[in-house]
């Protein structure tokens, strides 16, 4: 007879991380994995919900009908991934309106990008090029990360946005080829979300705290300033096919790096759009908590006439 | 405090023929609005042919750290696999 | 100064003076409009779930609006091969007056309950329009019937089922339904009143008698408002109606000067 070895849930635990195995639901993890997830994964589904806003601005000034169809579908995709993520975070054992709560009451955080303003319809542009292109850097190793609910979330985001991308960058691309107006509208808005942009991957490595950890557990599975350089050194190429500049005069082709030099990011400007002072935190907190109360009605209404069905049901 | 409306999970036969597959989770007041929901949410762009939905609360699943005792077993008992017999070359349509 | 070029606004006197495109314009028109009002809850809904299924319907409706857009410029087009126009010439650069949808489709959203009820008569009309459209003897017209009926069954489906969700839910949801049926039903008289393009239609052999699906919708309305225990409104006819002859209600003006703004503002630009 062998000897039976202890082996503590912990240890379980670390050893499934090492052979890339996922961690499930009804799996024990540790309390402080569990929140971390809560945290990222609502973090994430808050930004999709929040991040339908600027853009749902231009879905009934979308300049033709093509563009209109193309861009109701970004947005319904968002509401779709915002959905994918509450499923995925509801299975760590907390509920969507528990998440509604802490984003209505500002304790939860969003993607600090979607307080800035859409001003013209090249951002929708912009917004496809540039943000959807820092956040598929961001998400694609996301898709490995060790919580299987969350990772599979992820998979079908990462295929349903390969679209999101294409379509902002071909609305520059028709703006750069058209009209000197539309040319400057596009400069502009790529001027203007540039920067904010590049906060999008986070603070740097040296003053973001769950960082390291975060690594250990394979939720993360680069830092924030690798995917941040990556995603310059691939958008400095794309600007030049697109005819525009970025708004970085240190942005440089570093030969010995092998990647291009970019200019100091205002960490200031984050955590003043981060804690709130962004120029439209209010309008799309008041939109998503305007949302949420005018449809009170509504969902207690279904559940009353469910229940009613139910009785009947039972009745017959 | 009013509570959300229940979680369905969902399930996708995605072509004839095939057996239908989890793809994730929503929310509907009934099965009726979790069907439609489904629809909306999970077939956009033509995922499937069959939707089931449960309600999430009405499965019932095996407890992870029962793991060793359910499936080890199953470990050596090679002879339920077909490679597990030496039979001739010669022999045809086996 | 940039002008816009004369031969970018399309000729009203083509569309006016042509029953078919007019025809053909009067069925786009609804579809784009409901769809644009349907949008316009994108990023707003009661639930996330519902958010996605109405930006679905808004969908489905704009890609009729554009089937029947572009089979419009064709028509235009033959008439008028020196300027030709397409589906977005037709959609964002035609005024109020020129615009032939009912007055049903422009209705403001409201609350939850107005945008499913307006859906339910809307779609409930739809189902029964395109069922008689099949037998158009114009066979593109009769393929935007066939490929669109699919969708306006579910359409119907949907939005019966919230008919029937908020009519028989909580006390305050009956009430708000049961106004938002007094408040649109006036609008659902016109859908069923013939306008002079839609006669020739007929006679013609491509187009359906409105009044020919008039008893079938209303019945289809009882049944499902008697589901949904509410009472369906005492008619008052006449006093809605214009939209098939361009006499809006004010909330088009608006409609249309937030959907053509770029259009106006850059003429003659690609996007």
């Amino acid at each position: 007879m062998e000897t039976v070895e202890i082996t503590c849930p912990d240890q379980v635990f670390l050893d499934k991380l090492d052979r890339e195995l996922k961690i499930e639901p009804k799996d024990w993890m540790p309390e402080p994995y569990r929140q971390t997830l809560i945290r990222q994964i609502s973090q994430h589904a808050h930004s999709e919900i929040v991040g339908m806003l600027p853009e749902g601005n231009w879905i009934t000034r979308a300049p033709s009908l093509k563009r209109k169809a193309i861009l109701l579908a970004k947005v319904q995709d968002e509401a779709g991934h915002g959905l994918y993520l509450y499923a995925a975070a509801e299975t760590l054992g907390i509920s969507r309106e528990k998440m509604y709560q802490q984003l209505h009451n500002g304790k939860a955080k969003y993607s600090s990008i979607f307080n800035y303003p859409t001003l013209s319809w090249a951002d929708i542009g912009a917004i496809g090029w540039l943000v959807d292109g820092a956040a598929i850097m961001n998400q694609v190793p996301l898709c490995r990360n060790s919580y299987g609910p969350y990772a599979r979330a992820m998979v079908r985001i990462c295929k349903e946005e390969s679209f999101h991308q294409r379509q902002g960058f071909e609305i520059l691309l028709t703006l750069s080829r058209g009209t000197p107006q539309q040319r400057a509208m596009a400069q502009d808005a790529v001027n203007r979300w540039w920067w904010p942009s590049m906060m999008m991957f986070g603070p740097p490595d040296a003053s973001s705290p769950h960082t390291q950890q975060s690594m250990r557990w394979k939720i993360k599975r680069f830092t924030n300033d690798e995917l941040r350089q990556k995603f310059v050194d691939i958008c400095a190429e794309q600007a030049t096919i697109l005819g525009f500049s970025l708004p970085d005069p240190l942005l440089k082709w570093n030969a010995t790096t092998g990647h291009f030099d970019f200019g100091p990011i205002n960490w200031d400007e984050f955590n003043q759009v981060i804690n709130g002072n962004g120029p439209c935190n209010k309008e799309r907190l008041d939109a998503r908590r305007k949302a949420w109360d005018d449809g009170e009605w509504v969902r207690e209404a279904a559940e009353a006439h469910a229940a009613k069905q139910k009785t009947k049901a039972a009745a017959a | 405090m009013h509570t959300d409306w229940p979680l369905w999970e969902v399930f996708i036969r995605s072509k004839q023929g095939l057996d239908h597959k989890h793809v994730g989770s929503l929310h509907a007041a009934d099965a009726q609005m979790a069907i439609e929901n489904a629809r909306d949410v999970y077939t956009r762009r033509m995922e499937g042919v069959s939707i089931w939905v449960v309600q999430s609360s009405d499965i019932h699943a095996s407890n992870p750290d029962d793991a060793e005792s359910l499936y080890d077993p199953a470990n050596d008992k090679a002879y339920r696999h077909p490679t597990f017999y030496d039979l001739p070359d010669e022999l045809r349509h086996m | 100064m940039q002008t816009m070029p004369a031969s970018l606004l399309p000729d009203t006197t083509i569309i006016n003076t042509n029953a078919r495109i007019s025809y053909v314009l009067y069925l786009a028109d609804n579809a784009l409009i409901l769809g644009h009002r349907n949008s316009e809850w994108c990023g707003h809904g009661p639930a996330l779930e519902q958010d996605i299924a109405l930006s679905n319907i808004a969908l489905d409706l704009l890609g009729q609006a554009r089937h029947l857009y572009q089979y419009a410029a064709e028509l235009y087009n033959q008439l008028n091969p020196s300027a030709p126009v397409t589906e977005d010439h037709l959609a964002y650069l035609r005024d109020v007056r020129d615009f032939r949808n009912c007055l049903l489709a422009e209705q403001p959203n409201g609350h939850w309950g107005q945008t499913v009820l307006r859906q339910f008569f809307f779609s409930c009309w739809q189902y029964y329009f395109y069922q008689q459209l099949q037998h158009s003897n114009d066979t593109q017209l009769q393929a935007i019937a066939i490929k669109s009926l699919k969708e306006v069954t579910y359409h119907l489906r949907w939005s019966s089922e919230w008919v029937i969700r908020l009519g028989d839910g909580t006390a305050e949801s009956k009430t708000r339904m049961q106004q938002a049926a007094a408040d649109l039903w006036p609008y659902t008289h016109e859908l069923f009143q013939p306008a002079a393009f839609e006669q020739e239609a007929v006679s013609a052999g491509y187009g359906v008698t409105p009044g020919s699906i008039e008893k079938d919708c209303l019945g289809r309305i009882q049944h499902i408002f008697s589901e949904a225990t509410l009472s369906v409104p005492v008619t008052q006819p006449g006093l809605h109606s214009g939209g098939k002859t361009g006499v809006h209600t004010e909330h088009l003006g608006f409609i249309l000067a937030e959907m053509q703004f770029l259009q106006r503002a850059y003429p003659g630009s690609e996007w």
